[in-house]
């Protein structure tokens, strides 16, 4: 065999500046890369990935997609981000497939039927779908879920939203890389960012393995490697970065029409298109870098599946593996601009950027390009850990964002 | 699983304790603008490498206790 098939995308070696340098080829990087060019023309970009494309937190995430979060503020992006997803795979003329299918959030107990009814009421306000399902409604939805009133964890009812769903990760990172790419984005991948060069207060350059590079801009998402970035031009953010465990099964024929989440047993699960069993867990507790985490964990995670779907109990793990995410204390993002003049900050998505990744690109792509914030990414700024602005979505995000 | 030296009951499994987050995170000794509070409140290190970091064995002696963390190999030693 000689034969390879093409690359999506260029290989190119960086050029001394560019414009704009987006440090990190994750979703999030590829998709500010893709609508700098398509909305706003910036096309001497490049994109510096340390490792490989979208082989981090891309590769790693559990790529369930809603936009039922509690705040204003959240669900306009979010669901700003879900409008983009609906025509996302028409627009990159790839098969994302994203899979509509709809996405329930349990409640097990008093406290979460009041968060959950309200939480449908306030996503009906901002135009988001949102229904209320009580038990028997949610068996006639999922069928396989235990809502016995004897279940360890009995389900009240559950919150759904039908528009959410799951994608192909992979498939969208490459359908995006390969858009970025055909609007002359270079995509350098082996390319750490050691340091950034700063006159007076403005970045100028990024320092690399691979050379200087200059920069109009430098432009950060990095996901669960912000803090080390940031801390090299001399910023301290307010994250922190911490394991999250995820794991798939063996393959199974089609037995989960839905996405299943509970908060508070803290397991989320969906049937990826091959078939097998996708679940997150919660973070572990500490700081970590090391892409690992603790089996208590899975256990624990494990334990509370099988409460739920007992139907699972024979079902093998095929593989378990864990990210790195940047955890901020109010559970939502930090977008704009820095105290570094020409600086720029996404980060902060936690444990939960997937489902942002058309959004998020396109809020920070406006935000890089007329140096000031999207109105959707204003409240998100970092100014409000100050100013007490807090956008507290730890009731929508909690493990399972 | 991590195991954990208490400096009471010894090396016991990480899930008898609760994470604490960095040590030494000292209370403004004076008023303070919002940009110090808001400091003193959310910014933490985040070191990728060494990390001083607090403990507290809560299914155990209920021992509050500092080590130093590696955040990449999750080596532990004893904090100076």
């Amino acid at each position: 065999m000689t034969h390879h098939p093409d690359f999506l995308w260029r290989d190119p070696d960086p050029r001394p500046a560019y414009d704009v340098v987006i440090v990190g080829g994750g979703g999030h990087g590829l998709a500010t890369a893709y609508y700098l060019a398509r909305n706003h023309g910036i096309t001497n970009v490049a994109v510096l990935e340390r490792g490989w494309l979208a082989g981090g937190n891309m590769a790693r995430n559990t790529t369930i997609i809603r936009s039922n979060y509690l705040w204003d503020e959240s669900a306009a992006i979010y669901e700003h981000s879900l409008k983009l997803w609906e025509g996302l795979s028409a627009e990159l003329d790839y098969d994302l497939s994203f899979s509509r299918r709809g996405v329930l959030n349990l409640a097990h107990h008093l406290g979460d039927v009041r968060e959950g009814r309200r939480r449908v009421n306030a996503n009906l306000l901002n135009g988001v779908d949102a229904e209320w399902l009580d038990a028997d409604e949610v068996r006639k939805f999922c069928p396989i879920v235990n809502v016995s009133e004897r279940a360890r964890h009995p389900v009240l009812g559950a919150t759904l939203q039908r528009r959410g769903g799951i994608a192909k990760h992979d498939h969208v990172a490459w359908a995006l890389a390969r858009g970025a790419d055909a609007y002359g984005v270079d995509l350098i991948q082996g390319c750490e960012v050691t340091g950034f060069e700063l006159r007076k207060n403005r970045v100028v350059a990024v320092r690399t393995s691979r050379g200087r590079i200059a920069a109009g801009k430098v432009a950060l998402a990095a996901a669960g490697h912000t803090s080390v970035l940031a801390a090299q031009a001399g910023l301290r953010l307010p994250l922190q970065s911490h394991p999250l465990q995820a794991l798939v099964s063996e393959l199974l024929e089609p037995v989960l029409n839905c996405v299943v989440m509970s908060n508070a047993v803290h397991v989320y699960v969906s049937q990826a298109h091959k078939g097998e069993l996708v679940m997150g867990a919660s973070i572990d507790a500490y700081n970590s870098y090391g892409q690992r985490g603790g089996v208590h964990v899975i256990e624990a995670q494990m334990a509370a599946a099988l409460e739920l779907f007992p139907i699972f109990s024979r079902v093998r793990v095929l593989r378990t593996w864990a990210g790195v995410v940047d955890v901020s204390p109010d559970a939502s993002p930090i977008i704009g601009r820095t105290p570094v003049e020409n600086l720029y900050l996404n980060a902060g998505w936690g444990t939960g950027g997937f489902k942002a990744t058309p959004g998020a690109g396109w809020v920070y792509a406006h935000t890089l390009a007329h140096e000031r914030p999207h109105p959707l990414a204003e409240p998100f700024g970092l100014e409000r850990f100050s100013t007490g602005a807090l956008i507290d979505e730890h009731g929508a995000a909690a493990v399972a964002h | 699983m991590m195991s954990l030296d208490c400096p009471h009951c010894g090396p016991r499994d990480e899930n008898e304790f609760h994470y604490g987050g960095q040590a030494g995170v000292a209370y403004p000794a004076h008023e303070t603008t919002d940009e110090e509070w808001a400091a003193y409140v959310f910014l933490r290190d985040n070191p990728k490498g060494w990390f001083r970091e607090r403990w507290f064995h809560v299914h155990g002696c209920r021992t509050w206790f500092t080590v130093e963390r590696h955040t990449v190999t999750h080596e532990i030693r004893k904090a100076p």
